[in-house]
C-alpha cells in the first residue's frame, strides 16, 4: 500500500513533529555545545572567552565524574532491578482472583501519581528521618537504634524512594500482559503435568519479555535524569556518595553558575545517554519489531 | 468432589487477598501518611510515638497555606498547562505515528529511537540556554511557553505511544476506506482515530500526569503568573521551623486532583498503557 | 433596578477599571522564612496606602530561590521587581552593576539608624544596593534547666573549651538528650556557615593573601577535630543531614543541651511550638582566646534589580517594608517578640524591645562579628562566615559534601581536609586566582 502519493503524505504528516523535535534539540544543543568551550560564568558578565576544551578537561578530571558515573549507573540499574521483579510479583499477584481486586489496583498505583519532589519530601522527612520519622519511631519501639538511612546508605535510600514511584508503571504494564496470556496454553501445559515454577519460567517470562524490555526502555529514559529526588534528600552527599552525573552537571551550572563547566559537562552527558540508547536500541531490536 | 475443590480456592482466595491488601496498603502507606499528618498539628506530627487515628483532627494548615498561597491559581496553571500540552502534544503526533505505522520506511526505527533519546538530554545542561531563549522571545513566566516546552518534552513518548495502537489496527481497514474515496483526511479523522480511541485515551492520561508533576521547567521557567503547583509546594519544603504538618496539607493539595483524576480513569489508562508489549 | 443604583454600580465599575489600569504590579522573590511568610501576609497594609500598586509574591525554599535570581539576574530576565538576597551576593552584585543604589530614600527612612556591621556589608563604594529585613548572627541557646542540672553555668562569653565540657555535662542519650547540636548538612548556607564562622576562632582561614586554600594548616585541622569530636560523642544521630531546620526541631522538641546557631532562632525556641520556651538562655558564640569569636553575620535584603520599569514602585515597598514604621506594625499586631530583628539601632534602644530576653545578646552578635576583617591572620576577602566571590558557592558546597562525610563516618578527617585543599586548589586555578 506505500505508494508514492502516500509517502509524500507520509512525509509531510511526521515532520511537523520531527522538524519541532529537531529544533527542540538542535538549538538548545548548539548554544551548549557554543558555551562549552567558553569561559563563561554567569557572575562574571564580559569576561568571556575562548576557553578551548579546557571546560571538558575540567569536568571529565573532576574528582567527582567517576564517581558519579558509577552511582548513575548504580542508581538505574537498582531501580530497574527492583521495579522489574517488584513489577513481576505484584502482577502475578495481581492477576488471582480475590475479593476487592479493583482497591488493591488503585492502592498500588498510587505512588505513580504522586510529584517527585513531593514524595522526596515525604520520605526524607516523614520516614527517613534518624530523629522524628516513623522508621525511626519503629526501631525505638523495637528496642533498636534507628538507622540513619540518608547518611549511611544514601545511595540505596534514593533508589528505594525512585523504586516506589516507578513501580506501580511497571506493574501496570507487566499485569496488561499478563492478562493476555493465552489461558488454554497454560491449561494446556498444567494437564502435562508442569509444575507452577516450570509453567512461569517456559510460558510466563517469554510471554512477558517485550513488556519487560518495554519497562526498562521507558523507565531509563526518566531515570536517567532523576534529580529532583537527590537535591531534596542528599544534596549528592555525605561526599559525593550520591551524586549522578545530571547531579553532578546541576552542580555546575546552578550552584557555581559557571555556564561553560555545566554545559561542557551537559554535553559529556548527552554523549553518554546516547551510548545508553544505542545499546537499548540494540536491545529493543532484538525484542520489539519496532 | 467439587465442593472440596471449592472450598480450597476460596481458601487461596482469601489468602491471596489478605496478601494483595497487605503490599497494596505498604505501597499506599506513604500517601496515605502525608494525608494524616496534614490534619494534625506540628506538634503532633512529629510526637513519639505518632498516633495514626486518634489525634484532635484540624484543617488550620489548610487553612494556613491557603492563606498563604494562591492555590486556585498555581491548580489552574497546572490544569492549563498540563493538559494543553498534552493536547497539542497528541495533535502534532497523531499524523507522525500515522506516518510511522502505516507507511514504514527503513529508517522508521531510527527515527522513532532518535525522538526518544532526545528526552535523554539533561535538562539543566541547557537551562541558560533555554532561558536565553525565553527572555528574548518574552515567553518567561507565561503559561504559552510552559506548554510549549512540556509539548516538546513529552511528544517523544506521545508519538511512541500511539505509534503502538496504530500498528495494531489493521491496515487493510483503512486501505478498504481509501477504496470508498475516502481522502487521507477523513481516513485519519473517520476511520483511524475512532479505532484508537482508547489508546489516544490512554496517552492523554499518561500525559497528563507526566506534565502534572514535572518540576524542573515549570519551575525555572516561570515566576508568578504561570506557576503550577510543582512552585506552590517549593515554598513549603524547608522553612524555618515545624513544618510537617503545613507540607503534609500543601503537598495533598498537590496531588489530590491528579490521584483523583488517575484512580477515576485507571480502567482507560491501564488499558491502553502497553507500549506495544502486547501482541 | 432603579436609576441611582444603576448610576452607582456604573460609577463603581468605572471606577474599579481606572484603577485597575493605573495599577502596577510589581513581582517579589523572597524566601520562605517566618519573618517574609509575615510580611507577605501583611501586604494589604502596604497596597492600602499605596492604592496605585499591587503585589505579586513569589514564595520559596531558599536554594530554588537563589537559583531562579541569580539565573533572572544574570540573563537579566527581568522577572522580579524586588529579590530576596544575603550578604553574599550583594557585594557580588554591587560591584556588576545589576543592582539600583537605594541611597536616595527619603531623609525618614534614616539610614544612618540602621546597624553599621549590617549597612557596612550591604554597602559596595559608597553605595547601599540592599534594604536590611533581618540581620542575624549567631549564638549559643541553652537550655537552663540541663545546665542546673548538671551543676554548671554558662558564662556570657564562653569559650570552646566551656561549651565542650557543658555538652558533656548534659549528654543523656538514653533519655534522647543530646549536649550540643550543629549544622552538618552540606551547604554553603548550611554546615559550612558554621564551620567557617567556628574556624575563624580557632585561627583559620580559607586563603591566604596570595590566594592560596589553607585547608592543610593546623588550625582547620584543630577546628574540624574539636567539631567531630563534639558531634560524635554528645550530638544527635543523623547529624549530617541536620540543617538549620532539623536543629530546631529537635531542640524544640527539648532534644538538644545546647545548638549554635542563628539568632533568628531565638524568637522560635521561646515561641509557642516550642516545649522548653521557658527554660532557653543565651550567650555569645564561643571563642578560642585568639581575637575572634564564632559568630557570623547575614542580613536577609531587599534589593531592586537594575533595569526593572517599576523602580519607582518597587523602592516604595523596599522602604515600607524596612522601616521603623513596618516593625512597629508587626509589634502592634503580633508582639515585639516577632518584629525582624538586627537591622535598626532605634529598636534596640527601645525600652519595651528591651525586654525581650534575647534582644541584647543578638545586638551583641551582631556587633562582635566584622566581616570587613573576619580572621586572626589578614586574608584577601571579606565576609565572617562565607568568601565573597562568585566561585565560593560551589567550592563551598562541595567541601561542605566533605565535612558532612567525615561526620557522617564515611571519610577520615585527614582525607576530608585533603580532598578539600585539592578541590579548592583546583577551583581556584580554574577560576584564574592562582596562576
Amino acid at each position: 500500500m506505500a505508494t508514492q502519493h502516500s509517502r509524500t503524505a507520509a512525509r509531510l504528516m511526521i515532520s511537523p513533529a520531527v522538524i519541532l523535535l529537531f529544533l527542540w534539540m538542535i538549538v538548545p544543543l548548539a548554544m551548549t555545545l557554543y558555551f562549552s568551550f567558553l569561559r563563561y560564568n554567569l557572575l562574571m558578565p564580559g569576561m568571556e572567552e575562548w576557553a578551548g576544551f579546557s571546560n571538558y578537561r575540567y569536568f571529565l578530571t573532576d574528582p567527582a565524574f567517576f564517581t558519579a558515573l558509577r552511582n548513575t549507573l548504580v542508581l538505574v540499574a537498582g531501580v530497574l532491578m527492583i521495579t522489574v521483579t517488584g513489577g513481576i510479583l505484584l502482577a502475578l499477584l495481581l492477576d488471582q482472583p480475590m475479593w476487592g481486586q479493583g482497591i488493591v489496583r488503585i492502592l498500588v498505583i498510587a505512588p505513580f501519581f504522586v510529584m517527585p519532589t513531593v514524595s522526596a519530601l515525604v520520605w526524607t522527612n516523614m520516614f527517613m528521618n534518624p530523629v522524628n520519622g516513623l522508621f525511626a519511631h519503629a526501631a525505638k519501639a523495637m528496642g533498636l537504634q534507628p538507622y540513619d538511612f540518608l547518611a549511611q546508605s544514601p545511595l540505596l535510600s534514593i533508589t528505594l524512594i525512585v523504586a516506589w514511584q516507578w513501580l506501580p508503571f511497571a506493574t501496570l504494564i507487566l499485569l496488561t500482559a499478563l492478562q493476555s496470556l493465552d489461558r488454554e496454553q497454560m491449561e494446556a501445559a498444567a494437564m502435562d503435568g508442569a509444575g507452577p515454577l516450570s509453567r512461569f519460567i517456559y510460558i510466563t517470562v517469554p510471554h512477558l519479555s517485550r513488556s519487560i524490555t518495554v519497562v526498562i526502555l521507558i523507565q531509563t529514559i526518566f531515570l536517567l535524569s532523576v534529580f529532583a529526588e537527590i537535591l531534596v534528600t542528599t544534596n549528592g552527599g555525605p561526599g559525593t556518595a550520591s551524586t549522578t552525573l545530571t547531579y553532578l552537571v546541576y552542580v555546575q551550572s546552578m550552584l557555581q553558575f559557571d555556564v561553560g563547566g555545566g554545559a561542557a559537562g551537559g554535553i559529556v552527558a548527552v554523549i553518554l545517554a546516547n551510548i545508553v540508547a544505542i545499546f537499548l536500541m540494540r536491545m529493543i531490536g532484538r525484542n520489539l519489531d519496532a | 468432589m467439587p465442593d472440596m475443590a471449592r472450598k480450597t480456592t476460596s481458601a487461596r482466595k482469601a489468602t491471596v487477598t489478605a496478601l494483595a491488601w497487605t503490599v497494596g496498603f505498604l505501597i499506599f502507606f506513604p500517601v496515605l501518611w502525608t494525608f494524616l499528618t496534614s490534619f494534625k498539628t506540628e506538634g503532633e506530627a512529629i510526637a513519639a510515638p505518632p498516633s495514626f487515628l486518634f489525634f484532635d483532627w484540624t484543617v488550620e494548615n489548610y487553612l494556613t497555606v491557603n492563606e498563604r498561597s494562591d492555590y486556585p491559581r498555581h491548580f489552574w496553571n497546572s490544569v492549563v498547562i498540563s493538559v494543553g500540552s498534552t493536547l497539542l502534544g497528541v495533535l502534532i503526533a497523531i499524523p507522525a505515528a500515522w506516518s510511522l505505522a502505516f507507511v514504514p520506511g527503513r529508517r522508521t526505527r531510527d527515527v522513532l529511537m532518535w525522538m526518544l533519546s532526545t528526552k535523554m538530554m539533561p535538562a539543566v545542561g541547557v537551562l541558560v540556554p533555554m532561558y536565553l531563549i525565553f527572555r528574548d522571545t518574552g515567553l518567561l513566566d507565561t503559561k504559552s511557553g510552559l506548554v510549549g516546552v512540556l509539548t516538546l518534552v513529552n511528544l517523544p513518548i506521545i508519538v511512541w505511544m500511539l505509534y503502538t495502537y496504530f500498528k495494531e489496527i489493521p491496515a487493510e481497514i483503512l486501505e478498504a476506506a481509501r477504496m470508498d474515496g475516502a481522502s487521507l483526511r477523513s481516513e485519519i479523522i473517520y476511520v483511524l482515530a475512532p479505532m484508537a480511541v482508547p489508546g489516544i485515551a490512554s496517552t492523554i492520561l499518561l500525559n497528563i500526569i507526566l506534565a502534572w508533576n514535572e518540576a524542573f521547567w515549570t519551575l525555572n521557567l516561570a515566576a508568578a503568573k504561570a506557576a503550577p503547583l510543582t512552585a506552590f509546594i517549593a515554598s513549603y519544603s524547608s522553612p524555618e521551623g515545624l513544618f510537617y504538618a503545613k507540607l503534609s496539607a500543601a503537598s495533598t493539595m498537590a496531588i489530590a486532583p491528579i490521584l483523583i483524576l488517575g484512580w477515576f480513569s485507571q480502567k482507560q489508562l491501564v488499558r491502553g498503557l502497553t507500549f506495544g508489549a502486547v501482541k | 433596578m432603579t436609576l441611582t443604583l444603576r448610576a452607582l454600580l456604573g460609577a463603581s465599575v468605572a471606577a474599579g477599571l481606572s484603577t485597575a489600569a493605573l495599577a502596577e504590579t510589581i513581582t517579589i522573590a523572597t524566601v520562605n522564612n517566618g519573618d517574609m511568610i509575615r510580611m507577605q501576609g501583611l501586604t494589604s497594609e502596604f497596597t492600602a496606602a499605596n492604592p496605585d500598586i499591587t503585589v505579586e509574591w513569589v514564595t520559596l525554599e531558599e536554594n530554588v530561590l537563589r537559583q531562579k535570581v541569580t539565573t533572572d539576574i544574570a540573563t537579566k530576565g527581568g522577572q522580579f521587581d524586588i529579590m530576596t538576597i544575603g550578604t553574599y551576593e550583594v557585594p557580588i552584585w554591587g560591584k556588576q552593576g545589576w543592582l539600583v543604589s537605594l541611597n536616595d530614600l527619603p531623609a525618614e527612612y534614616d539610614i544612618d539608624d540602621l546597624l553599621p556591621a549590617i549597612r557596612g556589608g550591604l554597602t559596595v563604594d559608597g553605595n547601599l544596593y540592599a534594604a536590611p529585613f533581618y540581620g542575624e548572627s549567631s549564638m549559643v541557646m541553652y537550655r537552663t534547666d540541663l545546665m542546673e542540672k548538671a551543676g554548671l553555668t554558662m558564662p556570657e562569653a564562653p569559650t570552646w573549651a566551656d561549651i565542650k565540657a557543658a555538652a558533656a555535662a548534659m549528654t543523656d542519650k538514653d533519655n534522647e538528650i543530646y549536649g550540643i547540636c550543629l549544622r552538618g548538612k552540606a551547604g554553603w548556607g548550611e554546615n559550612m556557615a558554621f564551620l567557617t564562622a567556628m574556624s575563624n576562632s580557632y585561627g583559620a582561614k580559607w586563603f591566604d593573601m596570595d590566594w592560596k586554600p589553607q585547608f592543610d594548616g593546623a588550625a582547620w585541622k584543630a577546628t574540624l577535630t574539636d567539631y567531630l569530636d563534639m558531634m560524635n560523642n554528645y550530638g544527635p544521630p543523623g547529624a549530617s543531614n541536620n540543617g538549620f531546620n532539623e536543629n530546631l526541631a529537635l531542640f524544640q522538641q527539648g532534644k538538644c543541651g545546647m545548638w549554635i546557631d542563628a539568632t533568628v532562632a531565638a524568637s522560635f525556641v521561646t515561641g509557642a511550638d516550642s516545649t522548653v520556651a521557658d527554660k532557653v538562655g543565651f550567650a555569645l558564640a564561643p571563642d578560642n582566646g585568639l581575637g575572634r569569636r564564632s559568630n557570623w553575620l547575614w542580613a536577609w535584603s531587599l534589593a531592586i534589580p537594575a533595569g526593572t520599569q517599576k523602580e519607582a514602585s518597587a523602592k516604595k515597598f523596599v522602604e515600607w517594608a524596612t522601616s521603623k514604621a513596618y516593625l512597629e506594625l508587626v509589634a502592634s499586631k503580633e508582639g515585639w517578640a516577632n518584629v525582624p530583628p538586627g537591622t535598626r539601632t532605634s529598636l534596640y534602644e527601645n525600652p519595651e524591645y528591651a525586654k525581650i530576653p534575647f534582644a541584647k545578646m543578638t545586638l551583641d552578635s551582631i556587633n562582635s562579628a566584622d566581616p570587613t576583617n573576619p580572621t586572626v591572620d589578614p586574608v584577601p576577602y571579606v565576609g565572617v562566615q562565607f568568601v565573597a566571590i562568585p566561585e565560593f558557592q560551589g567550592l563551598a558546597t562541595a567541601v561542605g559534601q566533605q565535612f558532612s562525610a567525615a561526620l557522617a563516618g564515611t571519610t577520615t578527617l585527614d582525607d576530608a581536609l585533603k580532598n578539600s585543599q585539592d578541590l579548592a586548589i583546583r577551583e581556584m586555578t580554574k577560576a584564574g586566582y592562582i596562576k
